[in-house]
């Protein structure tokens, strides 16, 4: 058990390339934490690096206070999972899981004794003597898992590990890998490109974007309190609403109406080399159906009226999909989370917007329906840098703020 | 990962696909198939039957007669008389030691020096199809202009290898003919072989060795216990091939000693007796022996090693 240290970790290949840039991360002793981002965005490259697979170009990695820089794989004491899984198809589940321990040359009643104890926790005793071929995705995985825990290593390193389930199993997954790595304490380095894998693991979130880091916080803050664009974008299923802006007389000229604007905000935009366009970003269960709105929560927001597109009820809330005109909100950021998401070529027309009203709405497709939104809730970014200007020392605090 | 290659893994074997398939009445759609099938086979099967099996059922039919051109005469049915003739001979037994023992140093020696030579090809990141096409060269040259090359190269007073290692005349000693002639066989196929196994290398998944390096395997650990082990398939095919042609040898013998001091191998033994000596009954059961002993080797290599078929998907793949 251990901590990571990387210190202005970078990575460039010869030709070039810069796939991951100036990272800065500490990872505590028994911390679950999550690296995530779209394809490409050099999350396994970091892995990769702290793995010993790739080499660091510049900057310090630390494990457990010693620079591992030069280090091979093999004596960095870490365990690894793939997305492959990556077993040894030679070898019985059982040989998979001793593997590393015979190469540690451990005497052959602890190998055993250690893999025993490990397949009890992972319930693979009775498939120790099969080959991975004749196990199933999920069995494989917790074979792959179990060949990481038995070692004890310093840390875990886990390279999309459920990507290759199907939906049902990756959710149980997840709750045995969080499960298992608050039993063992051990610190861990999880990448995926999954959200909702990020929100629900981890400790702490990395974001990152092109090989740097956007953000990095528990989940609720990264959702709360985003600093940028992109994080407000990638993190949240549906995704943030993002609505064109232009700053007219101390407001904000918007497809919803005309959004007033609190002292801070207005200071921020009264600047000479202020935006005088803006992106506005609110999630879907900041919306709510007017007529279920008490006065109280009526005065911190405002209301406007549009044409119901799509009504998908959940049951417990419903989605609900508004047609509302204006100019598209358009950023790099946003057209990168789009391609991210396979939805590059296709937008639809006008600004469609996502809402989640309660079960108790009445709402029907076809009706214009007046809705409420909470001011309080959003966010404003400025389309150039990304950046969160509601923002405040790390808080977001909706577009009233004084 | 789908469930068939679990399936596959498993039963390997091919019957009790056909034997599940057999059950069930056939419908029309699955008729027709089979008929078009067998429709699509048979230009090549009635080819393979015109070159390939009238040939061998002639040969061996000639093999039980006694049949000398330079006595025509007395051509008549022996049965297996020219077998008992053949193996109880001391030449016979000679040549097939001979052979043997080409077969083995060289297919061992290719194996190591292949797989060496496929780990540089499988590596090489700069001039990649440089290094590639210069390996594969030696394969690339007639194997008879090869030999002579190597002939002259040991021929005393002109050749530049004889005047470099040795003082007499090295191709009319029998040890070291025959250490020339495994030495021309070796650098002519060491590269078929490296070609074989780069296949098989590409089998071997990245991430297995990623996974047996933070596992803590050096990278001696990694290539005995990860890549042969999944490499396993590609390696049999490549000694079965070898061990086959090796088995062969003819043109670097026929050029290198033509035989001389005990160094025929069978096939040399072989056209000797059917080509020279135009005794077309021992000659052909020299061959049908040949091709027995070669059915052997293939037959083992198959049952015994699971060898699979080139081409055939293998589930150890994964």
């Amino acid at each position: 058990m251990a901590d990571i240290v990387l210190d202005k970790v970078s990575k460039s290949f010869p030709d070039g390339t810069v796939a991951v840039q100036d990272v800065d991360l500490e990872i505590a002793d028994g911390e679950f934490v999550i690296l995530v981002g779209p394809s490409g965005c050099g999350k396994s490259t970091t892995l990769n690096m702290i793995a010993g697979l790739e080499d660091i170009s510049s900057g310090e990695l630390r494990i457990a206070g010693q620079r591992v820089n030069d280090k091979a794989p093999r004596d960095r004491d870490i365990a690894m999972v793939f997305q492959s899984y990556a077993l040894y198809p030679n070898m019985t589940v059982r040989e998979n899981m001793a593997f590393p321990l015979r190469l540690a040359k451990l005497d052959k009643e602890t190998i055993n004794r250690k893999v025993d104890e490990a397949a009890k926790v992972l319930e693979l005793t009775s498939l120790l003597d099969r080959k991975p071929a004749n196990l199933s995705g999920g069995q494989r995985q917790r074979v792959a898992m179990g060949r990481a825990i038995v070692r004890q290593p310093k840390a875990f390193l886990m390279d999309e590990p459920l990507s290759n389930l199907d939906a049902k199993l990756r959710v149980q997954m997840r709750t045995v890998v969080s499960r298992l790595q608050k039993q063992l304490g051990t610190t861990t380095v999880y990448v995926t490109h999954d959200q909702t894998e990020a929100m629900t693991l981890g400790d702490r979130v990395v974001i990152m974007r092109g090989g740097a880091v956007q953000q990095v916080g528990p989940p609720q803050e990264l959702y709360d309190h985003p600093r940028n664009l992109f994080v407000a974008g990638f993190i949240g299923s549906p995704s943030m609403n993002f609505l064109h802006a232009a700053v007219q007389d101390g407001g904000l000229h918007t497809a919803l109406g005309e959004v007033p604007l609190g002292d801070r905000v207005r200071r921020e935009l009264e600047s000479a080399d202020a935006p005088r366009e803006l992106i506005l970003g609110i999630r879907p269960e900041h919306f709510e159906d007017a007529e279920l709105v008490d006065d109280d929560t009526r005065r911190r927001g405002m209301e406007f009226e549009a044409p119901v597109d799509i009504v998908e009820s959940m049951g417990s809330d419903k989605y609900v999909y508004f047609t509302v005109e204006g100019e598209k909100a358009s950023a790099a950021e946003l057209e990168e989370l789009a391609a991210d998401a396979g939805a590059a070529d296709f937008a639809g027309a006008g600004g469609n917007l996502v809402t989640r009203l309660s079960a108790e709405s009445t709402v029907a497709e076809g009706q214009t329906r007046r809705v409420w939104f909470n001011l309080e809730k959003i966010h404003l970014f400025d389309p150039g840098t990304g950046r969160n200007l509601t923002l405040h020392e790390g808080r977001a605090a909706g577009a009233l703020a004084d | 990962m789908s469930a068939d290659t679990v399936e596959k893994s498993t039963t390997p074997t091919v019957p009790t696909q056909r034997g599940g398939r057999r059950k069930p009445p056939l419908s029309e759609n699955k008729k027709a198939e089979r008929k078009l099938g067998l429709l699509l086979c048979a230009p090549a099967a009635l080819v393979m039957i015109l070159v390939t099996a009238y040939p061998i059922i002639y040969s061996v039919w000639l093999s039980l007669q006694r049949f000398d051109l330079r006595f025509p005469d007395q051509r008549e049915f022996i049965g297996l008389d020219n077998y008992v003739t053949v193996l109880t001979n001391e030449f016979w037994w000679t040549a097939f030691g001979v052979t043997m023992l080409i077969t083995v140093v060289t297919v061992a020696v290719e194996l190591v020096l292949g797989m060496g030579l496929a780990i540089i090809m499988h590596r090489t990141l700069v001039g990649r199809g440089l290094v590639r096409t210069s390996a594969l060269i030696p394969y690339g040259i007639v194997t008879v202009v090869a030999a002579f090359s190597w002939r002259y190269a040991w021929t005393p007073g002109t050749g530049y290898l004889a005047n470099l290692f040795s003082d007499g005349a090295p191709l009319t000693e029998r040890a070291s003919s025959l250490a020339i002639i495994m030495l021309a066989e070796i650098w002519k196929t060491t590269p078929f072989m490296a070609l074989l196994l780069m296949a098989g290398l590409a089998l071997v998944p990245e991430d297995l060795l990623k996974a047996a390096s933070t596992d803590g395997a050096t990278a001696w650990q990694k290539f005995t216990k990860v890549m042969l082990p999944v490499m396993k398939p590609a390696i049999l095919v490549a000694l079965l091939f070898r061990t086959l042609d090796a088995f062969r040898v003819f043109d670097n013998i026929f050029v290198l000693t033509a035989g001389g001091n005990e160094t025929s191998s069978v096939s040399m033994l072989a056209y000797n007796n059917l080509i020279r000596g135009l005794n077309l009954g021992i000659g052909s059961t020299m061959s049908v022996l040949i091709f027995i002993t070669v059915a052997i080797i293939a037959f083992i290599f198959v049952k015994l090693f699971g060898t699979a078929a080139p081409g055939s998907d293998d589930s150890e793949r994964r």
